[in-house]
């Protein structure tokens, strides 16, 4: 199913991300806006990542917390000369804090049309385990 | 002398008390003025997509950000100096088994024109969508372009 609600999409200035600590890399840092539900089976994260290319991203999962980063270059060619400006172009940086246990090892990431898709499947519960004493 | 630094004003007007926040306000404004013109001289339209217009002698280029848009949601025209992109943004909504901890992605219909800052060769223009960028090349018309004028001498 997809619906927009007939609405018109409002224009909305990138978030920019300001980091406590000093960066490494020089450049601008922008927060991707993002959508993220949840099943019984797993998390979904999708963010929107426009400019970044599968290469570039750099996602890390310690401790219960998720970092994703994505590096953008810019499109433009040496020659070429600004002359209307509405955004800006930067790196892509955000950190979030999971409540679930999460498969480390079967978590799929992929990127298209500047989106980045996320599955986080939880850790399945063990199944209660009976166990029988036995009496001598 | 005595008289200021027994009544505490840092103005040296002692007529106009409020001089010193007068000129405290007026270099704020400028500061402010500043901050919003001087920084990459970006403007903001508020018309979704933004988009950003470079030029080098023989082009405009046009880039706006959508990301998520197939080539099939868009529409682009163009006339001899303005450009008009409209189009559809679709999200998949998820069953109602799902549960949803954020959902800052917004989906919508746009459409916007945008007049170029000069004539353009409507034949020519290109436009193609890397990674959620849809970059438009508008090749400047014969007019346009800038012409090297040699000095003859006398």
């Amino acid at each position: 199913m997809e619906t927009t609600g007939g609405l018109d999409i409002q224009a909305k200035k990138k978030t920019e991300y300001h980091t406590p600590a000093e960066q490494t890399r020089p450049g601008l840092v922008f927060t991707p806006a993002v959508d993220i539900y949840e099943t019984d089976k797993e998390i979904t994260l999708l963010a929107d990542m426009p400019g970044v290319k599968a290469e570039d991203i750099n996602i890390d999962l310690k401790d219960n917390t998720l970092t994703i980063m994505g590096q953008v270059e810019s499109p433009k060619k040496k020659e070429e000369v600004d002359i209307f400006m509405e955004y800006r172009i930067g790196n892509y940086f955000r950190k979030f804090t999971l409540s679930e246990m999460i498969d480390q090892g079967k978590i799929e990431a992929g990127i298209k049309d500047g989106v980045l898709k996320l599955v986080l499947p939880k850790i399945e519960k063990a199944a209660p385990r009976k166990i029988t004493v036995t009496i001598d | 002398m005595f008289i200021k630094r027994i009544s505490g004003w840092p103005s040296t007007n002692w007529e106009s008390p409020f001089e010193e926040v007068e000129r405290m306000r007026r270099q704020l404004a400028l500061l402010g003025e500043r901050v919003k013109n001087g920084r990459s001289n970006e403007q903001f339209s508020g018309v979704y997509p933004l988009c950003n217009i470079t030029e080098d002698p023989n082009n405009y280029y046009l880039r706006a950000e959508l990301p998520g848009l197939k080539p099939e949601d868009l529409t682009i025209s163009v006339t001899g100096d303005s450009f008009s992109i409209s189009g559809e943004r679709k999200i998949k909504v998820e069953g109602a088994d799902v549960k949803y901890h954020r959902k800052e992605r917004e989906a919508g219909k746009f459409s916007r024109i945008i007049n170029l800052p000069g004539q353009i060769d409507v034949e020519k223009v290109e436009a193609r969508s890397v990674q959620g960028v849809l970059t438009v090349n508008l090749p400047k018309s014969g007019s346009t372009k800038p012409r090297q004028i040699a000095i003859k001498c006398a």
